[in-house]
């Protein structure tokens, strides 16, 4: 690892003002469990770090109006165990509890874990792939047993964030501060991009911006949501599939879903057409598969990975029926 | 990983070095080695090179002062600068467990977490679990379960029950499981150390 420049700025306004035009020069650090393996394989050689852990905004969960602001360095474990996050977005404790492993919990943060880089195993070991400025995705002819089969193309990497559905489910936004003091708040499903926007980004942050808070609407009244994650084994990886579902039912009938898809396109996937099909129904096996069929419609698996077809149609239909 | 840098350059001794009558860079690395003392909170000169940084923290109980390069690791720091060896270097990327500390009572992994980031914690190590003569329960019941065998992931795995049990007394086999999954065991102890930690929790108090 390039040893870097470090001091902690006194405020976000001071954070930001470290910043820089540039991506990658500078890099933000919050538990910094990402961006450290990044910079130990040489992903990442950024001449500045600029910690945000300590910042009192960026820190904890405060209940607003009918909803949370998450600060965005604050660790996921506390996520997990907030009480409030528990009774107002359960979805979202339900997801971030399957991030990594309790270590990985206590150290990573839900913004790190919202803004983290690709998993793709040619990403990682360095490829001159689009991610790092080349002309190529080498996965879509070479090995792609975990690449996308939604949205993929140019790029074909898939988004590895737990707590990225739950949060795009639960409708939040972003609080994202830049330079001079200015802020925006962009909604979660308008934050993430694709390889076709931007090959190089998974989302809207430019190098000058901070992601300060998560801002949470609480779950409507009455609905139930469950998070399912698929992995190789039981417990420390990326989700193969995963599937965040929020659902009301009025008389037995879904009057609202929400159904977003983890680890199968490069950005949290809303499988609206699966929305559409339960909506109106009760929850039954017949119309549980029929909303896993709709998820997965337009799939284009690649040679290696068809196997998630099937797979995350599955989860749909059983995570829809756990709530039934 | 950090060979090109030497830890503490001729050219930097530091004021407190310099008081201990020990000018040499020989005495800079032995006086580092030291917990701190009352002369050493004296004012040190602070560097120019704002790519190192002072970096403190209470480690076992003991405050430790020491400049390093901002690029040290917490593992870097606990092993290579206060020379305590209990935690192990395996994979390097929070992938085994072999690293695991205790920071302000939470478990981490060592080797992905910068040293300056941690500055100003509290740290436990497995060195601090003992106290006078006599194991942490837990280290006591790891013995007599034989909770390990080639004993290398044994200091993490240890310090991530602590870490565990100190919030969650009373833990089912289960809870274990799931606190525990965090740290690997290549040779396969697994039902051991679930056997240990689970003597340890009734053995320790609530």
């Amino acid at each position: 690892m390039e040893n870097f420049s470090y001091s902690r700025p006194a405020t976000l306004r001071d954070a930001t003002a470290q910043l820089g035009k540039e991506h990658g020069r500078v890099a933000i650090i919050a538990g910094g469990t990402d961006l450290l393996g990044e910079m130990k394989d040489e992903l990442a050689a950024p001449a500045r770090l600029v910690p945000v852990r300590h910042l009192r905004e960026m820190q904890g969960v405060r209940t607003v109006g009918a909803g949370l602001r998450i600060g965005a360095a604050t660790p996921l474990v506390d996520v997990v165990e907030n009480r409030a996050v528990q009774e107002q977005a359960p979805l979202l404790a339900m997801a971030a509890v399957k991030v990594g492993t309790p270590a990985i919990r206590n150290m990573g943060t839900i913004g790190g874990n919202i803004c983290q880089r690709p998993r793709c195993w040619y990403y990682r070991n360095n490829y001159p792939c689009f991610k790092h400025g080349g002309s190529a995705c080498f996965s879509a002819l070479g090995e792609n047993d975990f690449h996308a089969i939604l949205e993929g193309g140019p790029s074909f990497i898939v988004h590895p964030s737990d707590t990225a559905p739950a949060l795009v489910a639960l409708g939040a936004s972003a609080r994202i501060a830049g330079p001079g003091g200015r802020e925006r708040i962009v909604p979660l499903d308008a934050f993430f991009v694709t390889p076709r926007q931007d090959v190089r980004r998974e989302n809207v942050l430019q190098p000058d911006e901070i992601l300060v808070e998560l801002q949470v609407p609480n779950a409507p009244a009455g609905s139930r949501a469950t998070y399912v994650k698929e992995m190789v084994r039981e417990t420390w990886n990326f989700a193969l599939c995963s599937v965040a579902a929020m659902v009301t039912l009025s008389n037995g009938v879904v009057s609202d879903v929400r159904i977003v898809m983890g680890g199968v396109a490069p950005v949290p996937y809303r499988a609206l057409k699966a929305e559409a099909a339960i909506r109106g129904q009760r929850l039954t096996e017949t119309t549980a598969a029929a909303a896993g069929a709709a998820a997965v419609e337009g799939a284009r698996p690649l040679a290696k990975n068809g196997y998630k077809v099937p797979l995350t149609q599955a989860t749909v239909k059983r995570a829809l029926l756990s709530l039934a | 990983m950090r060979d090109d840098e030497p830890n503490v350059p001729e050219a930097s001794v530091s004021r407190r070095a310099f008081l201990k009558g020990g000018a040499a860079a020989t005495g800079a690395l032995s006086s580092a080695l030291l917990p701190e003392t009352a002369e050493a909170q004296l004012p040190v000169a602070t560097t120019p090179d704002a790519r190192r940084t002072m970096v403190e923290m209470r480690v076992n109980g003991i405050p430790y002062r020491h400049e390093v390069p901002n690029h040290t690791t917490l593992l870097e720091f606990i092993r290579g600068d206060l020379k305590l060896t209990g935690a192990k270097a395996g994979c390097d990327r929070l992938q085994c467990g072999a690293c695991t500390v205790i920071v302000n009572g939470r478990n981490i992994y060592s080797c992905t977490a910068l040293a300056v980031e941690v500055s100003g914690a509290e740290v436990t190590t497995i060195e601090g679990l003992a106290k006078d003569n006599a194991l942490h329960p837990l280290q006591q019941a790891f013995i007599e379960h034989s909770g390990y065998q080639c004993g290398f992931c044994t200091s993490g795995q240890i310090l991530a029950a602590k870490a565990f049990l100190d919030r969650h007394p009373t833990p089912s086999e289960d809870d274990v499981r799931l606190a525990m999954s965090g740290n690997i065991c290549r040779c396969s102890a697994y039902k051991r150390i679930l056997e240990s930690v689970m003597a340890a929790s009734r053995a320790m108090p609530v």
